[in-house]
């Protein structure tokens, strides 16, 4: 047993990873002798050499063209966009070739990749450093999008994803990266994608987030808890393909659903569920479903990012909301 | 201030526009027998390309994108290359891709609208034709960076546009491949037209093929109309490849003959004359003069391959024709590994939608 934090623990899976299958690369800026901009490949190149931690030249289509090529020819690359802003101009690589890879060939070929991008806000980072664009990925057909929450389930998570067959995003929360630790087994073992966690029961309301707002999420639970109810709160881990089924039992049990994302609120992943849970469990719910989002702003500069970030305060009140609805 | 760098381009032609040699010919076209059967495969490939476009005429085939007047890229390409050798080709290179054994009812199949087009019957290894301009490139190092990784016998092959040379994952691959010294081709045919766009308002370099250089990179210009010209840069480059001397460019300089696909009437852009001059450089008739002037080609032989060509073209049109399209629920097929359980409510909403059969793949297909 270990205690990791969360980027310690990425960079154990992947060195795991690496270590167990010849076949995993990883390529991307500054990832080799640098050990990445994060530390998430912090030793890679010294255990596994410079030929599978693959410092590129500064060129994110390129990267994640690449990884698609290596995919193709039987290799496992895990490909790291520096920041997430720059993740934006992978989508063309993502959405028009990675994901329909397989389709299009009718499984002549495969696309076993990993994009591996930190995002969200909450480190007083630069411009185009804190944003949260699942969403915009999560719309892709034939890829998974995974965004874990904690030291444990980043690792187990990510294992999976590089073993998945299939191309994965992996979104990682910058906040998260050095927040706490948690005692982990480096074990190799993997944990289920396309699952909910329930991170907490509860019968008054549930709780669903993912990623850097877990976090928030936890705490409000516990705000919720000094007054008296009980928050179920449910870590979506995947979303996409998302495991609708967990979140709609909870919503049965409780009655009432708070849905928060970091990210800008229309069009959001918050909005899938909403409709999901109102199309599938509207006779379950005592309250409309709420959202507690980002707004419909740039992600602010470092002096604003605290007040765009959904507070704990944000999501009670939402929670109370629901609980009081009349 | 001292020069810093300096280039040149070469530029290579073997048999002009007449079949006549203005060198001595490579090594390989002493085997007429060979070179022979190369011209067999540039016939054939104009007698399909002008039986798919009738199809698309008469509303049996979808959108089509024709290959007319870049027969000898096609062939220089597929003749090069050998099996272990991967394909990473744009949409107009079917040529090619046939002599890599992909089936001639796959590509009608892929044309008109079925997704099992790209399930080759041979070339399980190649690449899917790549239609966003550009992005393919980037696949191509990729790949090329897998066979050099796995120390694997092969190179790559890469085929790009003019108009794709203007793109950024274009440069991107090319700096790729020249920073890790790729076992990998690339050859622009430069047809002189991306859609209504002409090479003069593409780029303002003087040569598409200089523009390797900035990556790094070995590149030449040949007549792409010259299948002596492109088979012998093709193989030249393939070996360096193949034998860890890094990525070359090759910029092949043809003519679109046809409109950049039946959805386009390409007299709105460019003048009769224009074209009327171009039709005089196709590559086609320079390799007949030659074999004729040669002693191993006649008319008699000539007309037994127009009979063979049209029959074998026929064959693969009837197997096109005869395959049913598959039933919508393929839509959920090969998405993923294995169809996640998120998605299996949405497949049992299509079938309840669906239940009658569909019609043959090319009554359905629509124009693009």
């Amino acid at each position: 047993m270990a205690q990791l934090t969360l980027i310690e623990a990425i960079n154990r899976a992947l060195a795991t990873e690496m270590a167990r299958d010849e076949s995993v690369v990883t390529l991307g800026q500054d990832i080799g002798v640098n050990g990445g901009v994060f530390r998430a490949t912090l030793g890679l190149t010294e255990r596994f050499g410079a030929e599978r931690v693959i410092d590129t030249p500064l060129a994110e289509a390129m990267i994640a063209g690449m990884a698609i090529g290596m995919a193709v020819q039987g290799l496992r690359p895990v490909a790291e966009i520096q920041f997430s802003g720059f993740a934006y101009v992978t989508i063309d690589q993502i959405l028009n070739h990675a994901g329909r890879m397989r389709y299009r060939t009718r499984g002549r070929l495969a696309c076993p990749m990993v994009l591996r991008t930190p995002c969200a806000a909450g480190i007083h980072a630069p411009e185009h450093h804190s944003e949260s664009p699942e969403a915009m990925f999560a719309h892709i057909p034939g890829i998974r999008v995974v965004y874990p929450s904690s030291p444990a389930r980043a690792y187990g998570l990510l294992l999976a994803a590089i073993r998945d067959p299939d191309p994965v995003v992996f979104l990682e929360p910058t906040r998260l990266y050095r927040l706490f630790k948690e005692e982990m087994e480096d074990d190799g073992t993997a944990l289920p994608l396309d699952t909910c966690f329930t991170l907490r029961d509860g019968t008054d309301v549930t709780l669903v987030t993912w990623g850097a707002m877990v976090h928030e999420t936890l705490e409000a639970a516990d705000v919720l808890a000094e007054q008296g109810y009980a928050a179920e709160v449910i870590d979506v881990a995947t979303l996409k393909p998302y495991d609708v089924d967990t979140i709609l039992a909870s919503v049965a049990r409780t009655g009432h659903c708070v849905v928060v994302s970091e990210a800008p609120r229309t069009a959001g992943f918050a909005s899938e569920i909403a409709a999901a849970v109102s199309e599938q469990g509207l006779l379950t719910l005592m309250a409309p479903v709420q959202r507690v989002t980002g707004y419909d702003t740039v992600v602010p500069l470092a002096r604003l990012e605290k007040h765009y970030i959904p507070s704990v305060d944000r999501i009670v009140t939402a929670a109370l909301n629901t609980i009081q609805y009349t | 201030m001292q020069p810093v760098a300096r280039f040149e381009i070469h530029y290579t032609q073997f048999l002009d526009e007449h079949g006549r040699a203005v060198q001595a010919p490579p090594e390989f076209a002493a085997d007429t027998a060979h070179v022979t059967d190369l011209y067999r495969w540039m016939v054939l490939m104009r007698t399909f390309d002008a039986k798919a476009i009738a199809l698309q005429r008469t509303g049996q085939l979808g959108t089509y994108a024709p290959i007319l007047g870049q027969e000898a890229i096609q062939v220089g390409i597929g003749s090069a290359m050998k099996s272990d050798d991967v394909f990473v080709p744009t949409y107009r290179e079917i040529g090619a891709m046939f002599m890599r054994g992909v089936a001639m009812h796959d590509i009608l199949l892929y044309w008109g609208g079925d997704e099992r087009g790209s399930d080759y019957t041979n070339a399980r290894g190649d690449f899917p034709i790549c239609v966003t301009i550009g992005a393919q490139t980037t696949h191509a190092a990729g790949a090329a960076y897998a066979l050099k990784l796995r120390r694997a016998p092969g190179a790559v092959v890469c085929t790009i546009g003019d108009g794709a040379t203007s793109k950024g994952d274009f440069y991107e691959g090319l700096n790729a491949a020249g920073t890790w010294r790729l076992p990998l081709v690339f050859v622009i045919s430069n047809n002189q037209w991306a859609i209504s766009v002409p090479r003069s308002a593409q780029s303002a370099a003087q040569t598409l093929a200089q523009k390797a250089i900035a990556a790094g990179m070995t590149c030449e210009q040949v007549d792409g109309n010259d299948l002596f010209a492109v088979r012998h840069a093709i193989d030249r480059a393939l070996t360096t490849a193949r034998s860890g001397g890094g990525p070359s460019l090759i910029e092949a300089i043809t003519y679109r003959l046809s409109d950049h696909t039946t959805a386009d009437d390409a007299s709105r852009y460019r003048s009769a004359d224009e074209l009327a001059q171009a039709w005089k450089r196709e590559p086609i008739q320079r390799v007949r003069t030659w074999l004729m002037a040669q002693g191993a080609w006649d008319k008699q032989r000539e007309e037994a391959l127009t009979r063979e060509c049209n029959e074998r073209v026929q064959a693969a049109v009837q197997t096109y024709i005869d395959t049913p399209a598959p039933p919508p629920g393929a839509m959920f097929e090969h998405l993923y590994a294995s169809l996640p359980p998120a998605l299996e409510p949405q497949r049992a909403d299509l079938d309840a939608c669906t239940s009658a059969p569909e019609s043959a793949p090319g009554g359905g297909a629509e124009q693009v």
